[in-house]
């Protein structure tokens, strides 16, 4: 599916990340709290979702070259994570539904959660 | 290309900045043509062990180093030391604290996943005195 159809299934406000950014193909998808295990046990997911909410988010998802970040029960990075996601041209989304929810949707759409 | 060296300081004392060194070793090895999945390799092994060295060792020295046979980088920082080298390189093993954990950290994997991901590793630390880990990606 492409990040646009992530929007959609998820009724997901885009905190950042222009209309081109919307048309790239995702496959596979994690979610976690936990920065230590995505850095652990992701291999090549693409799409990270999370509830939690600070820099390290961001630059964890630069480092395993995620490409859009998803955060779930409605929360918002700020300003300083926007300008850091802008620069490696990371898109966040955010969308009311709960962690569990937000998954399932995406799962039940075709986006997989990757090796293991 | 011959040798490049990068030098960063790490704050200890920012968290919102533990990361920093690591993204920008990240965007020049890729500016040098260097092979995608090693520059992931050694980007994942060194953001573990800067945020080691600002949640655990209070900030300190990273240099990386790079040639075209391997990139090669050192982590000193003047922290509090590991009393058991070889049972903080265990699976889960971790003393990090709450304001880490909130964060996101301390699940006791970092470590294991420098190894993991680096063709060499050394760590050597003297308690009250510091840490000093050395890694190397061969390309
Ligand atoms: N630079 C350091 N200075 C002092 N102690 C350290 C340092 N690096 C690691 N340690 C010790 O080794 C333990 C294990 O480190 P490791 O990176 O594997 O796990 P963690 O940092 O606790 O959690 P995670 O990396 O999964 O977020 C730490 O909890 C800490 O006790
Ligand atoms: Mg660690």
């Amino acid at each position: 599916m492409k990040i646009k159809d992530i929007i959609q299934l998820l009724d997901a406000e885009v905190v950042w990340g222009e209309e081109k950014l919307w048309e790239k193909e995702v496959q596979n998808a994690c979610g976690s709290d936990l920065m230590s295990d995505v850095l652990a046990y992701v291999k090549d997911q693409s799409v990270l979702l999370t509830g939690l909410v600070n820099p390290q988010v961001i630059r964890t998802a630069e480092m395993m070259d995620f490409v859009c970040i998803i955060f779930v029960r409605g929360k918002h990075p700020d300003d300083a994570m926007i300008q850091l996601a802008s620069e490696y041209g990371i898109v966040l989304l955010s969308t009311e539904h709960r962690m569990f929810t937000a998954c399932g949707k995406l799962f039940g759409a075709g986006l997989e959660g990757g090796a293991r | 290309m011959s040798e490049l060296t990068f030098r960063f300081v790490v704050p200890g004392d920012d968290y919102s900045r533990a990361g920093e060194a690591s993204s920008t070793v990240k965007n020049r090895l890729k500016r040098l043509g260097i092979d995608p999945a090693a520059i992931r390799r050694v980007s994942i092994a060194l953001y573990e062990g800067e945020i080691n060295m600002v949640i655990h060792g209070g900030g300190g020295e990273v240099i990386v180093s790079v040639t075209p046979q391997r990139v090669d980088m050192v982590l000193e920082d003047h922290g509090k030391g590991i009393p058991d080298i070889a049972l903080a390189m265990q699976e889960g093993y971790s003393t990090a604290s709450d304001q880490a954990r909130s964060l996101g950290f301390g699940a006791g994997m970092g470590l294991p996943n420098m190894k993991k991901y680096t063709d060499e590793i050394e760590v050597s630390s003297v308690v009250g005195q510091g840490t000093t880990v050395r890694m190397a990606v061969l390309l």
